[in-house]
């Protein structure tokens, strides 16, 4: 028998007994209170930042384009790697930076690159989160993983308040990386150290739509 | 079981690390004298409580999230059978290859075999429960080839070729200052080279761990994880992490071979929504740990891969459908590793995680290792269901509602039906006794003459079989008269009843 048909069979074996089909009970919220209010992109800011990440608010004034130049030069990178469908508004127009288009850059191109810069494809306010899902303006997962600095923006109607709304609104079937923070560890003593192998230093710039 | 595969170790009992050498009381007693490590557990467990609380408080809907995690694991079980053949379809319709493993050692084969067919001499690994219960690097190590654990508890351990003993912080029972001498002793780069610069700071033990790694995760072309979920309707595979070491291999190697428990397929995408609340909240005391990643098969567009180019997914039996045909112990395969019960156990925190044996230590070890392994005559793991002062606590922590200690006094029952022999002797001694009025008032004036034994009114030393008894705790000695001779006494004096 094969090991495929053999567990199989075991599997119905010991449920001999018919165990109840139970209809899950899905009490729990779906909605935040906050949902559809500026507070909503408050509290996203907030708990971002609790877990270390920096987080920058842009205007018509202040614009995305502005912000990423400024945190790339503070943090003193000369390139960053970008999707080809970041939007042309997001790229900044110094000459200091060099934006490389990924046109399928080796892992050591992307080992040398100084950051990356991404969009996302929603934002959850309660967990503080960012989720990627390799849309045209992020790019495949590598890009956001092996520069040791990403720059995120996030538009806020891409911010919901629940990880109940924000599933709901992604593709299971794309490629997903939820971030919360910088990487981090608590392996010795409990005692937290943010950057371990993902991007050591995180930005993110909260967007009004059409910023 | 084939044998077409040389050099594959002999794992105890054929379960992987599912038991360990020693008896629980003997294990701990040991772990016990360890004041370094009574320190750092107590230390460790104490901090990682203060965070679980703050963050589940918070959640006004903490208990409907319980009951509908629980609702969601009790129907994937009952409906196992169809789920998991979902799961395999949905996988292979999106180029993933599915593998099916009835224990450790066929687990080891097929993963072993896979890496081999990739020519490859070194593989690089996330953090993996399964794998570590399997025995896998043990198994790869014996067929040539290295594998590396890129978690830094993981690495920690395994340089100091020691077994982890928290499922969430393996190295929970080493210090800054113990790990330093292990990085110090152990850790080479491609030259041989120790760490540089090695101060006893986490911050910067952690830098010398990610320089060892990151040329690792570069280079590797195969990677093995483990899996928190699988979505069956999807053929989405979800795994939960910190430091960006999953992202590495998840992302960057050619071939990525997963090995999952078959108990952890959820029906729906929808499902998600409940664990990835429950589990970082449980787990690490964070609203949501920094990094979760998901793949359904393999991705890309127009011939540009996103990720592996080939993605394996062994499925693991390895004593769950044994643990399954228990309709009490069943719920302990509702476990999503979260490892809240270990910290708030008195018995955990101040033993430590080796004293349990497997690789699944605390109060969910104590009955998930029994289930998945049987308790045969003279079995280490029917110490377990005893290894716990049946508090509650663990109970009213699982973000699964699984009933620890119901499911801990059921396999006691089963341990004492199946093993020592002593103690059903001296049961069936007992009611042979206490079944006759005679017998009993015979054996309570016989009782008597043992207080002559005693000292200060206990017993602090007996002969076996009764040293089990006293080996922990004093025996109080037979009073001077029992209670029927003392009610007697009372009616013949004229003192009746007020």
């Amino acid at each position: 028998m094969s090991a495929r048909s053999e567990i199989l069979a075991r599997v119905r074996a010991a449920l001999a007994d018919e165990p109840a089909v139970r209809q899950v009970p899905r009490e729990y919220r779906q909605h935040s209170r906050d949902a559809g209010t500026a507070d909503l992109a408050e509290m996203f800011g907030e708990r971002l930042a609790e877990y270390t990440a920096r987080v920058h608010r842009a205007t018509p004034e202040h614009t995305p384009a502005e912000i990423i130049a400024e945190v790339l030069r503070a943090r003193g990178a000369s390139s960053a790697v970008v999707a080809r469908g970041l939007p042309a508004r997001w790229r900044p127009g110094t000459a200091s930076i060099g934006l490389v288009d990924d046109t399928g850059l080796g892992i050591g191109e992307l080992d040398r690159t100084d950051a990356a810069v991404t969009g996302c494809a929603v934002a959850i306010a309660e967990t503080g989160t960012l989720v990627l899902d390799a849309g045209a303006d992020q790019g495949r997962r590598a890009i956001s993983l092996i520069p040791d600095h990403h720059v995120c923006v996030v538009r806020t109607d891409q911010i919901v308040g629940t990880v109940a709304e924000a599933l709901a609104a992604l593709d299971p079937l794309r490629p997903l990386t939820f971030i919360s923070g910088p990487s981090a560890t608590s392996d010795i003593e409990l005692d937290r150290v943010e950057g371990v192998h993902g991007p050591r230093n995180l930005d993110v710039i909260v967007t009004p739509v059409g910023c | 079981m084939s044998t077409a595969f040389l050099g594959m170790p002999e794992l105890p009992g054929g379960h992987g690390n599912l038991r360990g050498a020693a008896e629980f009381p003997d294990a701990a007693r040991q772990a016990l004298g360890n004041r370094q490590l009574r320190d750092n557990l107590a230390h460790a467990t104490g901090a990682i409580r203060a965070k679980r609380s703050a963050v589940v408080d918070e959640v006004p809907d903490w208990e409907e999230l319980r009951a509908a995690g629980s609702a969601v694991k009790a129907d994937t079980l009952a409906r196992l059978p169809e789920l998991l053949e979902q799961l395999e379809s949905a996988v292979q319709a999106r180029g993933g290859v599915v593998h099916w493993a009835r224990d450790a050692e066929e687990a080891n084969r097929i993963v072993t075999e896979l890496a081999g067919r990739q020519g490859a001499r070194e593989v690089v690994k996330v953090k993996s429960m399964a794998t570590q219960e399997i025995g896998l690097d043990a198994a790869l190590d014996a067929a040539g080839i290295t594998a590396t654990e890129t978690d830094l508890a993981e690495l920690i351990v395994q340089l100091d070729n020691d077994r982890p003993s928290h499922i969430l912080v393996p190295a929970i029972h080493r210090n800054r200052r113990e790990i330093a001498e292990i990085f110090a002793e152990h850790m080479r780069d491609d030259q041989g080279r120790p760490p540089t610069d090695l101060g006893d700071d986490p911050a910067a033990l952690t830098e010398a761990a990610r320089r060892y790694l990151r040329e690792k995760f570069l280079r590797t072309p195969v990677a093995v994880s483990g899996a928190n979920f699988a979505v069956a309707e999807t053929g989405t595979l979800c795994v939960v992490e910190s430091e960006g070491n999953g992202r590495m291999c998840l992302t960057l190697p050619d071939t990525l071979i997963t090995v999952m428990g078959i108990e952890k397929v959820v029906p729906t995408w929808r499902d998600l929504e409940i664990f990835l609340q429950l589990l970082p909240r449980s787990s690490t005391g964070e609203r949501m740990n920094p990094y979760t990643s998901m793949w359904s098969g393999v991705h890309g567009e127009g011939g540009a891969p996103d990720g592996p180019r080939e993605f394996h997914l062994v499925l693991l039996d390895n004593g769950r459908t044994r643990a399954l045909a228990d309709d009490v112990g069943r719920q302990a395969l509702h476990c999503i590793r979260c490892s809240a019960c270990l910290n708030v156990c008195p018995v955990y925190s101040r033993t430590g995680g080796h004293a349990y044996g497997s690789t699944y230590p605390g109060p969910i070890g104590a009955i998930l290792s029994p289930l998945l392994t049987g308790m045969d005559a003279d079995d280490t793991n029917a110490s377990l269901p005893f290894a716990s002062t049946l508090c509650g606590a663990c109970y009213d922590v699982c973000p699964v509602k699984i009933d620890i200690p119901s499911v801990l006094v059921h396999l006691r029952g089963q341990a004492t039906r199946s093993g020592h022999r002593t103690e059903r002797a001296t049961m069936r001694l007992l009611a042979w006794l206490m079944s006759s009025a005679g017998r009993f008032t015979a054996a309570r004036r016989l009782m008597r003459l043992a207080r002559f034994g005693a000292r200060g009114g206990r017993f602090r030393r007996l002969p076996p079989p009764l040293s089990g008894w006293t080996d922990h705790r004093d025996l109080p000695a037979p009073p001077r008269r029992t209670f029927r001779q003392w009610w007697a006494a009372r009616r013949r004096n004229g003192g009746g009843a007020r």
